[in-house]
Parts: structure tokens; C-alpha cells; sequence
């Protein structure tokens, strides 16, 4: 009984998430000619004869991210997109080609998109200097907080001579009751 | 500072604003670098006559659309409609790109496939699919590996460059072209270029 109690909610919970789901998918109204192809015996994808060559090229595919499936680098997508830009960074690093200018060669056709690794700039200003701002500000509001405390500790320790007087007679009674009490009369 | 009870509830619609503003956001367009820049040179067969190369210069003084297509595009057939509308009110020649018919299509293993056997199997499948469902372009040119596309930065399939008569893209429109965004959206910018150019 309280298993299908606790069944029931969560298989709702599942309903509304594929109802969601589903509600979401024509939004990608735009064909993103995802992999269909099964990995028959041709399918295999192109590898460079040089193991060094091959090497590079996988490096650097991982830092360049797929446009078609944007949470994997094209070294990791099987969309047909990153396939072709995996063949052109393997072709140019193979004409003699450096690194920087294969991913000069991305950027300019599109954008600083196929980065994960974001160039700093006017427009990445935020983002870059975010963390420190946020470092810096939480310092500082901290050591504003800890010194305002202190003042406020400060100010506490200043008592007059009678306060003083008073404060010891209230713990000499005290500690006076507390010792006369016995264990039982307190049950 | 009476109010401080006041800050987590800020905190959460400031939040709450964000959030809703990142909602109105499409992370599948990616902004294309090359706008207001020289289109890419590129020289390529026409589907009508796949002796003759067409190339960019060809269109010079004009303001076009450069359509990217393929037969296996499904949203392409949602789009077309308005293409071949747009081309019986004369409001812009569109050039169409035919972006990796054969090999693009997920249906067919197009690996080892020789060239002339793949661009003659282009050619029919394209053609077939515009005697099938109209001819809006005032040509086609066959992209048979996609390289041009990646020139122009192309990730999906349908796209539509607007290139004014110096051969400048103007602007990218990803995904299908709908009667909305032609005319709140594209017809404007185009009437824009006209004028600037």
C-alpha cells in the first residue's frame, strides 16, 4: 500500500515530463541532421595514417564544439556536421597547417560559438571577470561585516563600575542556587 | 534597514527575471560571424546545367537570397510553399543551395560512392523534388560535399543568406522561412538593403 503511494506520484512525474518533452520537440522546427546512419562496414570514420597526425587532430577536435549537438565537441558528435569539420581540421592540419589557424579557420565561419574555451573580450568581459568581481565583493563585504562586529564587541565591553558590581552579585547568586539545588528537586 | 526581510524575496525575482528572459532565447541560432561581410567565393555547378559553373559575381548588383536545401530536409518542405509564393510575387530572386543531397541524407550510405555516381544521383533526386513541388529559385547550385556550406557557416539545413548587390551577407535566417518571419522579419530587411544600396 505505501509503496504504491509512493509509485504513483513519481509515475505522474514521469507522464508530465514526457508530456513536456514532447511539447518541446517541434519547437527544433530546424532540421538538425542528426546521426541516422547505423555504423554499417563502411561507416567508419576517416582516421589519418600518421598516429601524430591523428593524434592532433583529436586534441584539438575536443576543444571545438559541435553546432548540432551543442553539449559535445565534434570529437564526441556523430552528427554528419561534425564529421565534415573533423575532415577539414584533419585535411588542413595535414597541409602544413598550424592549430590556431584551423581554429581561425572555424571561428570566422562560425563565430567564437565553436570555442568551449571563450576568448576574452569586450563582450566576455562578464563572464571572465565575473568570478573575481564576485570574489572581490563578497571579501570585501566581509571584512566591512567583521569590522562593524567588532566595533559592536567593542562597545559591549565598555560597563560601568556599578554594572560590573551587579553582574558579579547576579552569577555569585546564581552559581549560590544552583549549587543548594538537588538532583531530586528538580524532578 | 527595516526592510532587510525584504532582500531574499529581490534576490528571487531578480533571479526569476533572468530566468524568464533566458527562456525567450533559442540556443540553436547561433549567431553567424559573417554578417557584413564579403559572402564566400565559391563556384559551383547548376543543377540545370551541371556543365556550367555559377558563381557569386553573377549576382552582383543585386539583392538576393542564397536558400540552403536538400530534398532530405523536412522542414525545407514546410518552408517551401512561401518560396514558391515569394517567386510568383517577384519579391527577391532566390538562389537555392543544394546542400549534400545524396550524402547528407541519413537513408543513404554514400561512403565510397565514386563522384560522377553521386553528382548524377544529386542531380535526379533535386530535380525530381522541384518538378515535385515547384521551382521557386531562379537557379540551384549542387554543394555535393557540403564545403560551401561550411564557408557560409551552415549547421542545419534550411538557411537563408540575404546578400546585398555588393555581395556582402546581410543576414542569416535560421530555420524554415514561415510567412511570419518573411514579413516581419525578412521582407524588412531586404526593403533596408534596397535602400541602403
Amino acid at each position: 500500500m505505501r509503496a504504491e503511494m509512493f509509485v504513483k506520484p513519481v509515475r505522474r512525474l514521469a507522464v508530465a515530463v514526457a508530456v513536456l518533452l514532447a511539447a518541446a520537440l517541434p519547437a527544433v522546427a530546424q532540421q538538425a541532421a542528426m546521426p541516422q546512419q547505423s555504423a554499417g562496414p563502411g561507416a567508419a570514420p576517416t582516421v589519418a595514417a600518421d598516429p601524430q597526425l591523428e593524434a592532433d587532430v583529436m586534441e584539438l577536435s575536443h576543444k571545438l564544439r559541435c553546432l548540432v549537438c551543442q553539449n559535445q565537441s565534434i570529437a564526441e558528435s556523430n552528427a554528419p556536421l561534425a564529421l565534415d569539420l573533423r575532415d577539414q581540421v584533419r585535411e588542413q592540419l595535414a597541409a602544413g597547417r598550424s592549430k590556431n589557424d584551423v581554429i581561425d579557420y572555424l571561428v570566422a565561419r562560425y563565430g567564437d560559438f565553436v570555442l568551449y574555451d571563450p576568448p576574452f573580450k569586450a563582450t566576455t568581459l562578464l563572464l571572465w571577470g565575473g568570478p573575481v568581481l564576485l570574489l572581490v565583493g563578497g571579501a570585501g563585504w566581509l571584512a566591512w561585516r567583521l569590522r562593524r562586529r567588532q566595533g559592536e564587541l567593542a562597545a559591549m565591553h565598555g560597563l560601568s563600575e556599578a554594572e560590573r558590581r551587579r553582574a558579579r552579585e547576579l552569577l555569585a547568586g546564581d552559581a549560590k542556587q544552583s549549587s543548594s539545588e538537588s538532583p531530586e528537586s528538580r524532578s | 534597514m527595516k526592510a532587510k526581510f525584504l532582500v531574499p524575496l529581490l534576490l528571487f525575482f531578480a533571479l526569476a527575471g533572468f530566468l524568464a528572459f533566458g527562456l525567450t532565447l533559442n540556443p540553436r541560432e547561433v549567431p553567424s560571424p559573417l554578417i557584413d561581410k564579403p559572402a564566400p567565393a565559391f563556384s559551383l555547378a547548376r543543377l540545370d546545367d551541371p556543365a556550367r559553373p555559377f558563381a557569386l559575381e553573377e549576382m552582383k548588383g543585386q539583392v538576393w537570397l542564397l536558400n540552403v536545401w536538400a530534398s532530405w530536409c523536412v522542414a525545407c518542405r514546410q518552408e517551401h510553399p512561401v518560396l514558391v509564393r515569394m517567386a510568383q510575387q517577384k519579391l527577391v530572386p532566390v538562389v537555392g543551395l543544394n546542400y549534400k543531397e545524396v550524402r547528407g541524407d541519413g537513408a543513404i550510405n554514400a561512403r565510397g560512392m565514386a563522384l560522377e555516381a553521386e553528382t548524377a544521383l544529386a542531380i535526379e533526386r533535386a530535380q525530381r523534388w522541384l518538378d515535385d513541388h515547384g521551382d521557386p529559385y531562379v537557379l540551384s547550385v549542387l554543394d555535393i560535399d557540403g564545403r560551401v556550406g561550411i564557408d557560409f557557416g551552415v549547421y542545419g539545413v534550411p538557411e537563408t543568406f540575404l546578400i546585398d548587390g555588393e555581395g556582402r551577407i546581410r543576414y542569416k535566417h535560421i530555420g524554415p522561412i514561415t510567412p511570419e518571419s518573411l514579413q516581419q522579419v525578412i521582407m524588412p530587411k531586404i526593403e533596408e538593403v534596397r535602400r541602403a544600396g
